[in-house]
């Protein structure tokens, strides 16, 4: 179990309030991703719910009962840190080990979940190894493995990936909603990073400045985002924001169009311009147009074998069942 | 550094300095050696010839010897328990956030900047006097008899002074140890159920390992040597004679320089048959 609720929760350093009341429910067995830019407070949120952190004020409740000022050993809750904060001078058995030792359980059983776990996460052959002789994907695993045999009610992880190199996020991405799918135990990630958000999150909470922006399925913010700070950080590359004339013509103040929804073509469409730089990924390409008299730039995804030179003059037509609509205030109209 | 001429380059660029350390060194100890084989005796006859080992076998079988090898042990191994336990607790508690840390972070490291002369004549006078002594106040005014420190408790009373003047010196290098700890292990040790105490015992205290050994290291050879304390306070009575105090005594007061001359060369021995001992442990510290 872990249905992890905050009711009103605010968290104050000094006189700068850095989540101003905040509500939110994670259900049990959810995978959820805090995600918004750097120093939104994410991570603080996180480590509220750890216990890291004291509340200035408000309730945090895990599965019904006040864990408000139940200090973070007692919560049931496993965290993976950053830095992975393995114990260097430990072998990765001892790392693994080590909750269970603290919590006076039986060696048999200590044995029994360090060889489950080991044999989840490939790390049989590492565990008379130190922390040091570890590769970073490894030691990941190891901060993982340290969480699971806790047999916590909820997961924390905080920017687990960041550390990693590109080829190793991808893998370690799958790995850890691997993990969720065979746990079903609920799960807190915070990252930065939207296209980790995306791809693992059953649900995402986009933050800004300790707001909650957000909360809703991937596809929901992807769909519909509420603003336009969601538009803008949901999706890659960015959705092309348009004001001005172009937009009067839909009744808003800004419309959003996502570069995927735009078709792009050298002889006829809506809006023209001359393409600058193209970046080609084999799959897809990215065209940044600029000279639309629309917005600096307007990027625009095509097919990998569309082949339009840098200087070149183009069209766009832009979906119309596709565009996304934002009044003055930057609030989503719906249609 | 990688081309021919860069090399030879640097070679003569270093030569001046490692000519001059090697001078230093080689030549003093050169001299030692040749004076331990000879009777020395410079107010009464001068140089009197070779006479083999035998200054070094009079040193050893001098009934001072094993008790000033003894001292000496006991005053290095008190003051390294003394500073080394103290230190990380200072540092635990200097590593706390508090208010006018700077201020009280110097004055924990002040001592160490007091020349050892001053330092023992201070504690010699104005706190462990019997009569005037700070201490004999204090123990009068809790209407106890004052100890004569140096004469009855001779020994705590030299080890307390020496820790006194070595305590920041571990406590600074320890500080500094302990604020290079990454504190999401201390909390990911505080997610996994680990109480202050195992924290400190499980995380902390492995962490400043190295920290310890580098401290005792260099503190052990210094420590050696201590000179200045015992000459001041207790000029080498009440079982404070040292190794060093006694070569001190067989080449200046008794005048027999082939004598000390041994006494040093063993010194240079038991120096380094402790050094061999710890760069052993540091080198097994520094591997992990």
């Amino acid at each position: 179990m872990g249905r992890i609720t905050l009711d009103k929760v605010t968290k104050s350093f000094g006189a700068t309030e850095v989540i101003p009341p905040l509500d939110l429910t994670i259900e049990d067995g959810e995978f959820t991703v805090f995600v918004g830019p750097s120093g939104c407070g994410k991570s603080t949120l996180l480590r509220l719910i750890a216990g890291l952190e004291d509340v200035s004020s408000g309730q945090i409740r895990i599965d019904g009962n006040d864990a408000t000022m139940v200090p973070p050993a007692k919560r049931g809750l496993a965290m993976v840190f950053q830095s992975y904060a393995l114990y260097p001078h430990m072998s990765v058995r001892k790392n693994i080990a080590f909750p269970m030792r603290m919590a006076n359980m039986p060696q048999e059983e200590q044995d029994r979940r360090i060889d489950a776990a080991a044999k989840a996460l490939n790390l049989t052959d590492y565990l008379d190894r130190k922390p040091g002789q570890l590769s970073g994907g490894q030691r990941q695993r190891v901060a993982i493995g340290r969480a699971i045999v806790r047999e916590p009610s909820a997961f924390l992880f905080d920017e687990p990936l960041s550390n990693l190199d590109a080829a190793l996020r991808v893998g370690m991405r799958m790995e850890i909603s691997e993990l969720h799918k065979k746990l079903a135990t609920t799960m807190v990630y915070v990252t930065h990073d939207q296209v980790e958000a995306m791809t693992m999150a059953d649900k995402i909470v986009v933050l800004r400045a300790g707001h909650i922006e957000q909360v809703g399925s991937p596809l929901d913010l992807y769909r519909a985002p509420r603003n336009l700070f969601v538009a803008g950080f949901i999706g890659s590359p960015k959705m092309n924001f348009i004001e001005g004339e172009e937009a009067a013509k839909y009744d808003c103040h800004t419309i959003g169009v996502r570069p995927e929804h735009i078709t792009i073509s050298g002889s006829e469409g809506a809006w023209s311009g001359v393409v600058g730089v193209s970046e080609h990924l084999g799959s897809d390409t990215f065209f940044h147009i600029h000279e639309t008299g629309l917005a600096e730039t307007i990027t625009v995804r095509a097919d990998g074998e569309v082949g339009f030179k840098h200087g070149d003059r183009v069209y766009l037509t832009p979906r119309t069942d596709m565009l996304h609509r934002f009044d003055t205030k930057g609030l989503r109209i719906d249609a | 550094m990688a081309t021919q001429h860069s090399r030879s380059a640097a070679r003569i660029m270093m030569a001046p300095a490692v000519i001059l350390l090697l001078g230093w060194m080689l030549v003093p100890l050169t001299m030692t050696v040749i004076f331990s084989f000879k009777k020395y005796l410079p107010l009464r006859g001068g140089d009197l010839g070779w006479v083999g080992f035998d200054n070094y076998v009079r040193f050893v079988s001098s009934s001072t010897f094993w008790p000033s090898v003894q001292a000496t042990l006991v005053i290095v191994g008190g003051v390294l328990a003394i500073t080394v336990v103290f230190g990380v607790l200072l540092a635990l508690l200097l590593d706390q956030p508090m208010w006018g840390q700077g201020v009280v972070r110097i004055l924990v490291i002040a001592p160490f900047f007091v020349m050892p002369t001053v330092s023992a004549l201070v504690w010699k006078n104005i706190f462990m006097d019997p009569v005037n002594g700070l201490f004999a106040h204090l123990w009068k005014f809790f209407g106890a008899e004052p100890i004569s420190w140096l004469s009855e408790a001779s020994m705590p009373s030299i080890i307390l002074i020496v820790s006194w003047q070595w305590l920041p010196f571990a406590t600074l290098i320890l500080l500094t140890a302990m604020q290079s700890l990454d504190s999401e292990q201390l909390e990911a040790a505080e997610m996994d159920g680990a109480s202050p105490l195992a924290r400190f015992g499980y995380i902390v205290l492995p962490h400043l390992g190295r920290a310890i050994t580098v401290v005792v290291l260099i503190q052990t050879i210094f420590l050696l040597s201590i000179f200045a304390e015992i000459f001041v306070t207790t000029q080498g009575a009440f079982g404070t004679r040292t190794l060093t105090y006694l070569i001190f005594q067989r080449v200046l007061e008794s005048q027999n320089i082939g004598l000390g001359s041994a006494g040093g060369v063993y010194a240079i021995i038991l120096a380094n048959i402790v050094a061999a001992f710890l760069m052993r442990i540091v080198g097994k510290n520094l591997d992990t």
